[in-house]
């Protein structure tokens, strides 16, 4: 990786390139200029002394070179990873199916030949030839070409799993694919161009630091360009001493100008980039990792996110007549069959307090599962029927059976919900025996968590299907700031929206096709790889994990990369104000000796003053480039103390740095006798 | 000694700012087209006037309009100007008969007194006839402050509003800025002025006959003098309220009849930076925050005061070249002591310090010492206000908006620290917004090195110097430092009236005008054009004392750092060569 950076940063010395990063562009033609001065001395006619000159020329090829180094460093990382994903992006043949359906005849046609609409079938053991929404089938997939993840995945018609990205593995069974992307636009596409950067375009903050960049580089020309009038000004008024040579006022120019910013800013907004790939989160576009940094408000899904993804069940209530276990026993006969994580829970909690054995279900047992027309499930033996479900929907079914719905039912709901529990009613021969209590289980340290986001000024809320009661007691649990209940992809959006008129940015997660508006018209949005195609589509970033917690690491990853760039450019102008006192008294002093006062950093000779401030203009770019590859270190505290803190660290610190590493330069130039 | 001058500050800055407070709320209700207690006197003349030139006060005008209507205004008093003083030798009130001024002094003289910077380089008494002097320069006085007070008015709309394509009305800003703010002012002070010997009068000037006959460089006996007299107060006090700087006499403020007692020199001083300092309270008043508009007053103050002590330091330290020759330089009983040299006796070093960092801070440029004098850290000190960017109080208004530039900039690069793209009272800051506060800090520099660059180079320009060797090269770098920055004070000791200096300088004072006002509207529009965010916890405290901590080190760094190679070569050098 070293080595193909260090030719890389060769390769960008192309003044084509170079012309991209005015700043840098600068040194590269102050680069230029000194070589020749450098030629010309070696023929005789000096301005300086030649070994000067030719040292100053070097430096500032290095400080190009040392800046070049640090983006083709930032994009190594990519380069690595766009290779492994371009080894998966193979030309294989697809089964091209004549008509959508599974048995239909298939010509092979090559992967790199199927557009968009055209339908395929893939089998077991063959790689998926295209990106495509499965249209038929179930099959089990190996992702890891694209999540690095090997545990396969479930892809299936319908519902939310049902995208498969070209490059995959079936390894069971078939789907029959409809393909969403024409050859060279595929998600492993773009994947590769992102990590390469290849497409990379400067983000709007980028650019509009870039602005001022340049514009301090156009005040340190002038400032130098005039300082040659000035000088001979000088000369001619105190009759001492020769005009300050170009080598000199190229040499000031170079330490002034914001160089180390200007050298690294690159290298920062790709290494934001790469700090995403490496938690899997692939940006697709530059400008929302900028927008995550100023997220104020975070929609988050409850499950999965905030609780547990399952419910479980604490607790069983009985309700007129009915004793307690013979209420559990009737809630574990109903779950027997019932394999959600929810049915399970009921069965182990039975198990458990009443040390009821679930009983082999074969004996004439006859299961009614969920529908959403009935909405409730259960089981018949014996003629006796036991239902369970919702609570509305159990007490139609209990009235509608001729038995009463007793208060103290309605309250034991009632209670279950406003606690932040569901409610699940049981009833046998269509007569109320309890409730069941399930519960969503917080996860642990979420409510810390929530603070932190609070202090940094970004504001949660929680979006969940259950009713507001429910909510309601989860948020208080979980110290969310608002919650969204009963929320379907229209009254998201509506959120979504308010608080964008309100001015604020609003980053939410989704997976569903239903959460593809949402998704579109949030500043944020993360579409979790297992989703569907509309919602990866609508997304501007996609967890390849995913999941659903990782939104609140790229709020502190995007806030990251702003900082980093805040606080290298205070760090690079602060810097200044040291290189002033080293080159100043040193090139004005054969005209003004007087000048000498200002040399407080006692540097021994002009020369290797100004020698000194070169180098260590250039060396601080290498110095920095771990910490613009990794990021200046992010704290969830305030913004009054983020700020105090770095400016302590960058402004503080970027006035100090320099008279100690000037001198320290000096002292090893003195020491070597180079000058 | 110090316990006396220490008092004197404090005094005047305790004044300025309680006066400064109720006039800076008061004038946000001018600016808010709300209701004032000079509305029974002034509401009627004020509509009247919009009848007469058909203005409609309640039209509102995007950016480009409000800008167009700020040059077209601007350009034509340039004309009236330029025209009366080339034809002044035709025109009453010319009881000198003093004749037409030249082109390119003339050229000079309107630009410098349209864009507020009341460079002069000709003398006034010798050379402009009275209508000339009440016409041309006291009304422009009058309209090239508002110019800057209205710019101001339609930046901080651009704050205040959004979703907006309006800033307001050029014209019904002006009217109001001149009716309910300047004249009001002016007549107040004038009054006081008056009461204390400065001079208002239409009648020739008078002829005094010598106690003591002399003779002149021929040797002819000299047995009366020519006592210069005018309708000066009532210049001198919009000269002074309007940041305009542009005196009546050739000595400015430090002519008895311009500025008579230690009383006046108080008065003067005070307006010198009461509408700065009150503009403020103007701007925390209409962002509905009164912290911010504190904070920027805190530091504008916080680097006025650094300066003032460090030219009254230098001054009272006194000339150490005297110090071998035996003079007594110290301060006792009898005598102030410091250096004097340039300074009026009746002002002492406290006020003539005070007044020269107030007024190059400010932008006004009026003197009641010279400052050619001062010692070369005093010299710096003053060099230093001016290449700020006269943001430290500045002009009226254009000295506020331009710190507020300072602190988009500011904002900007802590905004990141923070790690949130910047945003400023809830605008964010974003391309266009640093392509415009880019220019804006970029032309100031241009200008002014590259002026002095080319004057340093150009034996022509040379010879206008009266000091050889560094000194020569401060005065060079304070003419265009002055007009390149909209000041007008002199260094003196620089020649100016002359064909190089009378077009460069006017050129400089062009350019630093319009062409900061113009990137400054072009902001303003696309910050009103902004929603606005509401603030957080995650949100940079613009008022905190950090903030106006780093606000300084912005200023200073990116205002000062450019200019400080040139400083060395000037009065940097000049100190230490005096050791």
């Amino acid at each position: 990786m070293y080595q193909r950076a260090l030719v890389d940063s060769f390769r960008k010395l192309d003044p084509r390139w170079m012309a991209r990063n005015p700043v840098m562009f600068v040194v590269e033609v102050g680069s230029v200029l000194t070589t020749l001065l450098f030629i010309q001395a070696l023929f005789g006619a000096g301005e300086a002394p030649t070994g000067f000159i030719g040292a100053v020329a070097l430096w500032l090829w290095f400080t190009v070179l040392f800046a070049n180094f640090s983006e083709a460093l930032a994009e190594g990382r990519g380069k690595a990873q766009a290779d492994s994903l371009r080894a998966a992006r193979r030309d294989t043949q697809a089964k091209k199916l004549q008509e959508p359906k599974y048995g239909a005849p298939f010509t092979l046609t090559p992967s790199g030949q199927l557009r968009r609409g055209d339908v395929f079938l893939v089998e077991a053991g063959e790689l998926v030839p295209a990106d495509g929404e499965v249209i038929q089938g179930v099959a089990s997939v190996n992702e890891s070409a694209v999540t690095g993840e090997s545990a396969p995945v479930i892809r299936e018609a319908g519902g939310d799993r049902s995208a498969v990205t070209g490059g995959t593995l079936i390894l069971s069974d078939w789907l029959v694919v409809r393909v969403t992307a024409n050859p060279g636009e595929g998600f492993l596409e773009r994947m590769i161009a992102m990590v390469e950067g290849a497409k990379r375009h400067k983000t709007p903050n980028e650019i509009a630091l870039n602005i001022l960049l340049a514009a301090f580089t156009i005040i340190f020309l002038i400032v130098c360009i005039t300082l040659l009038p000035f000088s001979i000004y000088a000369v001619n008024a105190n009759n001492a001493g020769t005009p300050v040579t170009i080598t000199v006022l190229i040499a000031l120019l170079v330490c002034l100008i914001p160089t180390t910013i200007g050298g690294l800013l690159p290298a920062i907004g790709i290494a934001g980039m790469d700090r995403l790939i490496r938690r899997n989160v692939i940006a697709l576009s530059g400008r929302a990792v900028e927008a995550a940094g100023d997220v104020d408000v975070l929609l988050l899904d409850k499950t999965g996110t905030i609780t547990l993804g399952n419910r479980q069940a604490v607790e069983f209530i009985p309700v007129g007549t009915a004793d307690e276990r013979a209420l559990a026993q009737a809630a574990q006969l109903s779950s027997l069959a019932d394999e959600t994580p929810e049915g399970r829970s009921i069965v182990v909690l039975a198990k458990e307090k009443y040390n009821l054995r679930g009983r082999a279900h074969s004996e004439g047992m006859q299961f009614v599962p969920f529908t959403a027309q009935t909405r409730m499930s259960g089981v018949n033996f014996n003629g006796t029927e036991i239902r369970k479900g919702a609570p509305d929907t159990m007490m139609q079914y209990i009235s509608g059976n001729g038995n009463g719905v007793g208060n103290e039912l309605h309250s034991a709901v009632e209670r279950i919900a406003r606690n932040g529990g569901t409610p699940l009613v049981v009833a046998q021969n269509g007569q109320a025996l309890g409730v069941i209590h399930l519960k969503d289980i917080v996860k642990g340290g979420i409510n810390e968590r929530f603070a932190h986001l609070r202090k940094m000024g970004i504001k949660t809320v929680m979006i969940t299907g259950d009713n507001p009661l429910t909510a309601a007691a989860i948020a208080a649990e979980a110290g969310v700031d608002d919650f969204l209940a009963q929320a379907t992809p229209e009254t998201k959006l509506t959120l979504i929206r308010k608080y964008q008129t309100g001015g604020r940015l609003v980053a939410m997660t989704g997976d569903g096709t239903n959460d593809a508006p949402a998704l579109a018209q949030a500043d944020v949005a993360v579409a979790m790889n297992t989703g569907t195609q509309p919602a990866r589509e609508a997304a501007n970033m996609i967890d390849l994990d995913s999941n659903p917690t990782k939104l609140i690491e790229i709020v502190e990853i995007g806030k990251q990369l702003l900082m980093t760039r805040g606080a290298l450019t205070t760090f690079s102008i602060a810097n200044d104000i040291a290189k002033y006192f080293a080159i100043i008294p040193a090139a004005f002093a054969t005209t003004y000796p007087a000048l000498q006062a200002l040399n407080i950093l006692g540097l021994a000779t002009p020369a290797s003053a100004i020698l000194s401030a070169v180098i260590f203009n250039a060396l601080v770019i290498v110095a920095l480039i771990p910490l613009a590859l990794r990021g200046v270190p992010y704290r969830a505290v305030g913004a009054a103390q983020l700020l105090r803190d770095n400016l302590l660290i960058y402004g503080v610190g970027g006035i100090i740095a320099p008279f100690i590493g000037i001198k320290i330069i000096d002292w090893i130039l003195v020491a070597l006798r180079l000058a | 000694m110090t316990i006396s001058l220490i008092a004197q500050l404090a005094l005047y800055f305790v004044i300025l700012i309680a006066a400064g407070f109720p006039l800076g709320l008061y004038m946000a209700r001018v600016y808010q087209g709300e209701k004032t207690f000079l509305d029974p006197l002034l509401a009627p003349l004020e509509h009247w006037m919009y009848r007469l030139f058909g203005i409609r006060p309640t039209d509102e005008m995007n950016w480009k309009t409000y800008a167009l209507a700020m040059l077209v205004f601007n350009v034509l008093g340039f004309a009236v100007v330029y025209a009366l003083q080339r034809v002044q030798g035709f025109l009453p009130l010319n009881p000198q008969a003093l004749g037409a001024v030249s082109p390119d002094s003339s050229f000079n003289t309107a630009i410098s007194f349209a864009s507020n910077t009341n460079w002069q380089g000709y003398g006034g008494e010798t050379t402009m006839s009275y209508l000339t002097q009440m016409l041309g320069m006291t009304v422009q006085n009058f309209v090239s402050a508002a110019t800057g007070m209205a710019v101001l008015a339609a930046f901080i709309r651009g704050l205040v509003r959004h979703n907006s394509n309006t800033l307001g009305n050029f014209w019904t800003d002006l009217t109001r800025t001149v009716l309910y703010i300047l004249l009001p002012l002016s007549i107040v002070l004038a009054v006081l002025l008056v009461s204390q010997g400065v001079v208002q009068t239409l009648t020739p000037y008078a002829t005094a006959h010598l106690l003591e006959p002399t003779t002149d460089a021929n040797g002819a006996a000299v047995t009366t003098q020519i006592i210069a007299l005018g309708p000066a107060a009532s210049q001198i006090a919009i000269k002074q309220l309007g940041t305009n700087g542009g005196g009546f006499f050739n000595v400015n403020s430090s002519h008895p009849f311009e500025n008579a007692t230690p009383l006046s020199n108080f008065f003067e001083m005070l307006s010198i930076l009461l509408i700065p300092a009150a503009l403020c309270f103007t701007f925390g008043k209409m962002v509905n925050d009164m912290r911010q508009g504190w904070a920027l007053l805190i530091t504008m103050l916080v680097v006025l005061i650094a300066f003032v002590g460090l030219t009254m330091l230098a001054e009272q330290n006194g000339n150490p070249a005297f110090t071998p020759l035996g003079i007594d330089q110290s301060a006792t009983n009898l005598q102030g002591g410091g250096n004097m040299e340039g300074k009026e006796v009746r002002f002492g070093i406290p006020n003539s310090a005070l007044w020269s960092i107030a007024t190059t801070a400010a932008s006004n440029g009026s003197v009641n010492s010279m400052h050619d004098s001062y010692m070369p850290l005093g010299g710096f000190s003053q060099l230093v206000m001016m290449q700020l960017g006269e943001v430290i109080f500045g002009g009226v208004g254009s000295g506020l908006y331009g710190l507020l530039v300072f602190v988009i900039l500011a904002v900007f690069i802590a905004g990141l620290m923070v790690g949130r793209t910047p945003e400023y009272l809830g605008k964010k800051i974003e391309i266009y917004e640093m392509k415009m506060a880019s220019l804006l800090i970029l032309i100031m520099p241009i200008i002014v090195l590259g002026f002095a660059a080319l004057a340093v180079v150009n034996d022509l320009a040379l010879t206008s110097r009266l000091n050889p060797g560094a000194h020569g090269f401060s005065e060079i770098l304070y003419a265009f430092s002055s007009t390149g920055n909209n000041n007008g004070s002199a260094f003196a000791g620089l020649v100016a009236n002359t064909f190089f200096y009378n077009t460069l300088g006017g050129i400089a004072m062009w350019i630093a005008r319009y062409w900061l006002a113009i990137p400054t509207l072009a902001l303003a529009g696309s910050l009103a054009r902004k929603k606005k965010v509401p603030e957080s916890a995650g949100t940079l405290p613009t008022h905190s004392p950090l903030f106006v901590g780093w606000l300084i080190a912005v200023v200073l760094i990116v205002g000062a750092l450019n200019f400080l190679p040139a400083l060395a070569l000037g009065p940097v050098v000049e100190q230490l060569m005096l050791r």
